[in-house]
């Protein structure tokens, strides 16, 4: 428990602290500041933005790795973990690799916008699959044939039957997303080339004031990060809760 | 307890017949979500990973031997292996510990304990760093002017890295082992109790065998994210030049000095031991959830 209060709690509160030291006015000036917060909005847009295509793709992925069955299936069950595993920097190092400057598909996007949302979508690719995929092999089949042999097409069952089910660790995984997301450092780094207004990430921004001593600002800005992941926990809380509930 | 299990091994056949999916019914929709997954993710993952084992083997085996062969990326790498062990070490004991607490103790604040832990998966890198910069900094931490008259430099040393590789690697192994507690209860420690053992036999006995896979997993994770871990180790260690450079940062500094061989080449050595890591856990697991 000291342990615990040692390495994590001191530490966060510690940046809570010294970001509310200079007052509430150096705190919304730091924060509203022209650069900075084009670099929160452009990372929470383009968390939120990523999040929705993993709300579309990680059931579909997820659906296709329980029910279909083919060769090469394995492979792409590890693939899922890559992002997850592999340390971000070389995620940043990878996909700079085929969609950077010499790429050999002719698709450049390195420093522009779109790789952010390219690295994003790299690395939070597993949390909606790995949420997802427990509960569709734990989903009673039975439900889906009654619910066909009743009548309902295909369109209804999903909608109706296996949706639901799915609905809170949908959440959950999404939740996790847009949280790394708007977290996401390493794999910026090479990738977008940190322009400001244009590809800086509220990550880059606090690192930056960092190293131009700018201390309060950058924990200004971390309190902020530190708030929306605390929003998540607590909305991941609610959704387990609401889950345990229903049984 | 032999006879406690029996039922269960005779039972588990025909319930896992009845499980198994019925043949599927291959229709146009099934084909085309196929393809459309296995598309994704091909762009997504599989061609930009290949790319980069294919550029590190562009000129044979050079740019892995220039890479052995340079001291300070010889340094670099054994100083990630070294932060890697001791965090796997750190988290695990610390992280058996916790997991038991959560499990089988009730306390006041146990709900909030429980969720503050997922904190450092959700919490950027970089607000990790900065956390532990303010807290250990050596000329005007909260403790760091503290330690620094002791003699322990914690920031911009080995400490720090550890410290700020063990934050981000916490969760792991508790969320492994936790699920694992839950699901056998206390009834054979119980039974280990009523029949005179201690509290420590009753650990390494009972408790420690029943968590080994979960542990595992843990491990294999923890080392994973531990050998990878860029954001917070950048704030926290200053990049020494031979002395407190990793691995993961050596990549940057390749590559932003324009030796794209060598960045390449340390990011293959780093994605193979992930890949590594990812591939043992797939293979294992099967075993231990039939």
């Amino acid at each position: 428990m000291i342990w615990f209060s040692a390495l994590v709690l001191i530490p966060l509160m510690a940046v809570v602290v010294t970001a509310v030291e200079g007052g509430w006015d150096v705190f919304w000036a730091t924060i509203t500041n022209g650069q900075t917060s084009a670099a929160i909005r452009l990372t929470v847009l383009t968390a939120l933005g990523v999040t929705a295509v993993n709300v579309v793709m990680g059931p579909l992925i997820a659906w296709v790795l329980v029910r279909d069955r083919f060769w090469g299936k394995s492979v792409l069950e590890v693939m899922i973990d890559i992002p997850f595993a592999l340390p971000t920097i070389v995620a940043g190092l990878v996909l700079l690799s085929l969609y950077g400057n010499d790429s050999p598909v002719g698709v450049d996007i390195a420093n522009e916008r779109p790789a952010v949302f390219l690295a994003f979508l790299f690395v939070t690719l597993p949390f909606v699959v790995r949420m997802v995929q427990p509960v569709l092999e734990e989903l009673d089949r039975d439900v889906e044939e009654a619910a066909a042999s009743l009548g309902a097409s295909r369109i209804t069952t999903f909608r109706r039957i296996i949706l639901p089910s799915l609905a809170p660790a949908i959440a959950a995984g999404a939740a996790l997303s847009f949280a790394r997301g708007v977290s996401e450092y390493g794999s910026l780094v090479l990738l977008s080339g940190n322009l400001p207004f244009k590809t800086e990430v509220t990550s880059v921004r606090i690192l930056s004031s960092i190293e131009n001593d700018n201390v309060p600002a950058a924990a200004a800005v971390a309190t902020v990060l530190l708030a929306i992941s605390l929003a998540v926990i607590v909305l991941l809380d609610l959704i387990q809760r609401r889950v345990a509930a229903r049984g | 307890m032999a006879d406690t299990l029996v039922p269960e091994i005779v039972d588990a056949p025909p319930a896992e017949e009845r499980r198994r999916p019925p043949r599927v019914r291959k229709t146009p929709v099934t084909y085309l979500m196929r393809f459309v997954v296995t598309a994704y993710l091909f762009f997504l993952v599989a061609w930009p990973v290949s790319l980069v084992a294919t550029n590190t083997f562009a000129n044979g085996f050079d740019s892995i031997r220039s890479l052995v062969e340079d001291p300070d990326m010889v340094v670099a790498l054994q100083l990630s292996a070294y932060v890697a062990v001791w965090s796997v070490v750190i988290n695990t004991l610390f992280g058996v510990g916790i997991s038991l607490l959560l499990v089988r103790h009730e306390f006041p604040g146990k709900r909030l304990l429980n969720a503050l832990l997922d904190i450092p998966l959700s919490v950027s890198p970089i607000v990790v760093g900065l956390a532990l910069v303010l807290v250990y900094g050596g000329r005007n931490g909260w403790f760091g002017p503290f330690l620094l008259d002791a003699g322990f430099q914690v920031i911009f040393s080995t400490p720090g890295i550890i410290m700020a590789t063990t934050f981000v690697a916490l969760p792991l192994m508790i969320r492994e082992i936790v699920p694992v507690l839950e699901e056998i209860g206390t009834e054979q420690e119980q039974a280990a109790e009523s029949l005179g053992a201690s509290g420590l036999q009753r650990f390494w006995r009972i408790t420690l065998p029943s968590i080994k896979w979960g542990i595992t997993y843990g491990v294999v994770l923890t080392l994973a994210r531990s050998l990878g871990e860029f954001g917070a180790v950048k704030v926290v260690s200053g990049n020494v030049l031979g002395q407190t450079r990793t691995a993961t940062l050596a990549v940057e500094e390749k590559y932003l000095n324009f030796d794209q061989q060598g960045a390449y080449a340390t990011a293959f050595l780093l994605a193979m031991v992930s890949v590594a890591c990812i591939v043992v856990v797939a293979i294992i697991r099967p075993k231990n959830h039939p």
